[in-house]
């Protein structure tokens, strides 16, 4: 074991803090806590499973006392009779083997609970517990104690069970019965033989057959009529139209063919197709269970709040009563909801939900906070001024674009393809059939019918959803997660790439940071490193990090003032670090940028300046992308980064400073009606607009688990610079497409050869319809993976 | 020879339970996570076995 990291998260050890226990080495006491929780219920398993799995317990108290509040836990829980009660909590912290195991030994911990079940994809955990013996609350801060603090958020609210879409496996399911019972007694029809016992049971088989065909052609394939029934009705000629008119006419020709005694129809070919064009819906269909794209800022606001009433007492109150002029209680790291004034002497609101700048401002008594920001340090008292939905970032959420279920925008590819395959199907059908009327009516009818069955764009069908399908889990896998396998074909035709500036294109987690003014010698750089270790603000914390590593000591004194800087006394030298009005009054910030000031026994000395951290591999991103697309950057902030932006953007790229978030909407609405295709990337709630309103809307996130609004594909920001090669790789699939498509078209051209000459077999059938879907499937996937390799994604 | 009636019916039979087994299963939810399960069952049931004493066990072992 790594003696420097510790036991339980995996962190390293800060050398004063080292707790040792049992002969391991933890970080801090929370970590030591945990161990010894499971120490003590023999539960330390959970280590030999993964190294360092734990997480850090963070301080709640407080946070959850709404969960008291019978109103709001009876919308939590996921089912509620008696004694026993049933809760889903959506856990992010859940990332291993470790996580599961403990996290299902939970009745260990706390014998009120029954039972609770991990669902790792989802993040989520089920927990079953008697009421009489704990409750949530008390549930809620076991979890955080060992690390797993729930997330629990407006979302939730009235969530209730869940009702999960399992029709399609259904229709799987029935079509493969089908499929499979149907193929095994065709056998005896295939090999044709004369020979008298299979003639005299000959019509059992075939009236077996046409039974078996049933399901699958009423329920499995019904989706396609629906569809097809749609498609005419809106005018629009879809690819369900010819697979419905092929999958109908073979049935009515199978089934005269078995009354009447011709033949054993096509019910082979008719139920594998149906099973293999599902299994194609399904394969194009890859949920990413811990993720969401339909966000809006219901899943980042708290269920309830703490409010003040008139005569002091503190009570918990559901989100939604919150009234304008009521005064509520906003505790560390917790978010604002509403509008309001702080009343409070001084908070410091973080605002990178909204904005996606990680530094907190500071707010003074009487100052408007907005709702969304985040409250760091000391709780903080707010007047509220308008209620949730008229918040300022709320209204955003009444524009037109978030109300209606916005239509497909586009044609995608198959049904640009079938536009012009489904009339000239129909041609060759009516001409073979115009054709043969004058040499054999019976003939004519029988061609007229081969032509429709045999030219039922099955591959066509299947090779956009196995390509598409494809690529979805390739760029899956590269933490490019995409909402659904339209998204890439929406990406393929992207002209314009909008981008936002802080927290898409610099980095939300580091920040540059260097120092301007006088320096000052190491002893005072122990002191200053000192006090920063002590503080919670973020700013301490980055520059913490920045500073060299020196060796600890103890402070004779320390003071942190909120939202100006802290004061620390060390051997008769004062040391003051924070705000440049905190430090000197004389000092003025011209730029508005974020500093730290350094002063020492009264004397200033200098100024931190933290500058945004760009993300790595940006400029190769941007001279990649600015030779393909038209580039455009928009910010929430002011211009004082315009000249560092014009070095990495390609020339001429458009920068539009100081935008709103609604007018970032009007701006992408602006570029579409010029008719560009808008893809625009971004990452904060302010962008939640301008995503929702482009062509397709790209969310960044430093950590995909939590927080990204509603977009069509999340991005890792890690891997922000592949961002070209994946738009590539979309272009690569429409091509796959493109040729398989020839590939199929081929293959109805030989199945059609054999129709218009009237014949087509049924063992024909049965033998091309597998053998191109088996081509197909494979030629797409295979293609799909090389190309991702030549791109190395 | 009517025995084809008999044996057809029976694996009609055969593959209508599975497929009801299948139906019952997808109903219960086992299709909707099928992650989960798969680590679930490497876990030992009992958890009096601590540490320490898997320790002695293997040393104990290797006298």
């Amino acid at each position: 074991m790594d003696a420097s990291k510790c036991y339980h998260c995996g962190l390293n050890i800060v050398e004063d803090d080292l707790i040792v226990f049992d002969d391991k080495n933890f970080c801090c006491n929370g970590c030591k806590t945990v161990f010894e929780i499971f120490n003590q219920n023999d539960l330390t398993c959970y280590y030999d499973f993964e190294q360092f799995p734990g997480a850090t317990p963070q301080d709640i108290q407080g946070k959850y006392d709404f969960l008291d509040n019978t109103a709001i836990l009876e919308k939590l829980l996921e089912f509620n009779e008696d004694t026993i009660h049933i809760v889903s909590l959506s856990l992010p912290h859940i990332h291993c083997s470790s996580c599961i195991w403990i996290l299902e030994n939970l009745k260990k911990l706390q014998p009120g609970i029954s039972s609770s079940q991990v669902n790792f994809q989802e993040k989520t955990v089920r927990i079953t517990y008697d009421n009489q013996k704990t409750n949530l609350k008390e549930i809620v801060y076991l979890l955080s104690s060992i690390g797993y603090e729930p997330y629990i958020s407006l979302e939730n609210y009235e969530a209730g069970q869940k009702n999960t879409d399992r029709s399609l496996v259904y229709k799987i399911g029935v079509a493969f019965f089908c499929f499979g019972n149907i193929m095994l007694l065709s056998f005896p029809e295939y090999f044709e033989v004369s020979e008298y016992w299979l003639n005299h049971y000959r019509n059992f088989f075939r009236w077996l057959i046409f039974a078996l065909a049933l399901p699958s052609f009423f329920y499995s394939a019904s989706g396609y009529y629906v569809a097809a029934y749609k498609g005419i009705r809106a005018g629009i000629l879809n690819i369900e139209i010819p697979i419905a008119l092929g999958i109908i006419v073979m049935f009515v020709r199978s089934a005269f063919d078995i009354i009447l005694g011709y033949g054993p129809g096509f019910f082979d070919s008719l139920t594998g197709l149906v099973f293999f064009m599902l299994l194609g819906k399904m394969f194009q269909i890859k949920t990413y269970g811990f993720l969401n794209f339909e966000r809006d800022y219901k899943s980042y606001f708290p269920v309830a709040v703490t409010r003040i009433s008139s005569e002091g007492v503190e009570q918990s109150i559901p989100i939604y009563e919150i009234l304008k002029g009521d005064r509520i209680l906003i505790r560390n790291q917790e978010l604002i909801p509403a509008d309001g004034i702080l009343i409070s002497e001084s908070a410091e609101v973080d605002y990178s939900f909204v904005t996606g700048e990680a530094v907190a401002i500071a707010k003074k008594s009487g100052d408007k906070v907005f709702a969304g920001g985040k409250q760091i340090g000391k709780i903080a008292e707010i007047e509220v001024l308008n209620s949730v939905s008229q918040s300022y970032l709320t209204q955003l959420w009444s524009n037109d674009v978030f109300q209606k279920n916005v239509k497909q925008k586009f044609k995608n590819i198959t049904d640009t393809i079938s536009h012009y395959f489904t009339p000239i199907l129909l041609l060759i059908a009516f001409v073979s059939f115009g054709y043969w009327i004058f040499i054999d009516g019976n003939t004519a009818f029988n061609v007229f019918t081969a032509v429709l069955i045999v030219a039922c764009p099955c591959a066509l069908a299947l090779t956009a959803p196995f390509t598409l399908g494809n690529v979805l889990r390739i760029l899956g896998r590269n933490k490019f997660f995409l909402k659904n396998a339209l998204v890439i074909e929406q990406l393929e035709r992207v002209d314009t790439i909008v981008f936002d500036k802080t927290g898409t294109i610099t980095s939300t987690k580091s920040a540059q940071i260097h120092y301007e003014g006088d320096t000052f010698e190491d002893d005072k750089l122990i002191i200053i490193k000192e006090m920063l270790r002590t503080s919670n603000h973020p700013l301490s914390r980055m520059l913490y990090d920045f500073l060299p590593t020196t060796k600890t000591i103890k402070l004779d004194s320390f003071k942190e003032i909120p939202g100006s800087g802290m004061e620390g006394f060390y051997k008769n030298t004062t040391v003051k670090v924070g705000s440049d009005i905190f430090v000197s009054n004389t000092l003025k910030n011209e730029l508005l940028q974020t500093t730290v000031a350094i002063q020492i026994d009264g004397r200033y000395f200098g100024r931190y300046i933290f500058k945004n951290e760009y993300r790595k591999d940006i400029s190769e991103l941007f001279s990649e992308l600015g030779k393909v697309y038209n580039i455009k950057l928009l910010s929430g902030d002011n211009d004082g980064e315009r000249e560092t932006l014009q070095n990495i953007l390609p020339a001429n790229t458009e920068m539009v400073f100081n935008q709103k978030p609604e007018q970032k909407l009007a701006f992408i609405k602006n570029l579409q009606d010029q008719g560009h295709n808008v893809m625009m990337v971004g990452d904060g709630l302010n962008d939640a607009g301008a995503l929702a309103q482009s062509d397709i809307g790209i969310a960044v996130s430093e950590n995909v688990n939590i927080f990204s609004p509603a977009c069509d594909a999340i991005l890792d920001a890690d891997n922000f610079g592949k961002l070209s090669n994946y738009l590539k790789l979309s272009k690569k699939a429409i091509k796959i497409i493109k040729m398989s498509f020839t590939l199929s078209i081929m293959y109805n051209i030989v199945g059609l050869s054999f129709a218009v000459t009237g014949n087509l077999a049924p063992l024909v059938a049965a033998i091309i319809m597998p053998l191109s879907t088996v081509t197909i499937v494979s030629f797409v996937t295979v293609m799909s993976n090389i190309y991702a390799k030549k791109l190395k994604i | 020879m009517s025995v084809i009636y008999i044996l057809i019916s029976i694996s009609i039979l055969v593959a209508v339970i599975f497929f009801l087994a299948f139906i019952k299963a997808v109903r219960s939810g086992q299709y909707d996570d099928d992650y989960t399960p798969s680590v679930r069952m490497l876990f030992d049931d009992e958890l009096k076995k601590t540490p320490d004493s898997q320790i002695i066990k293997t040393n104990q072992k290797q006298v």
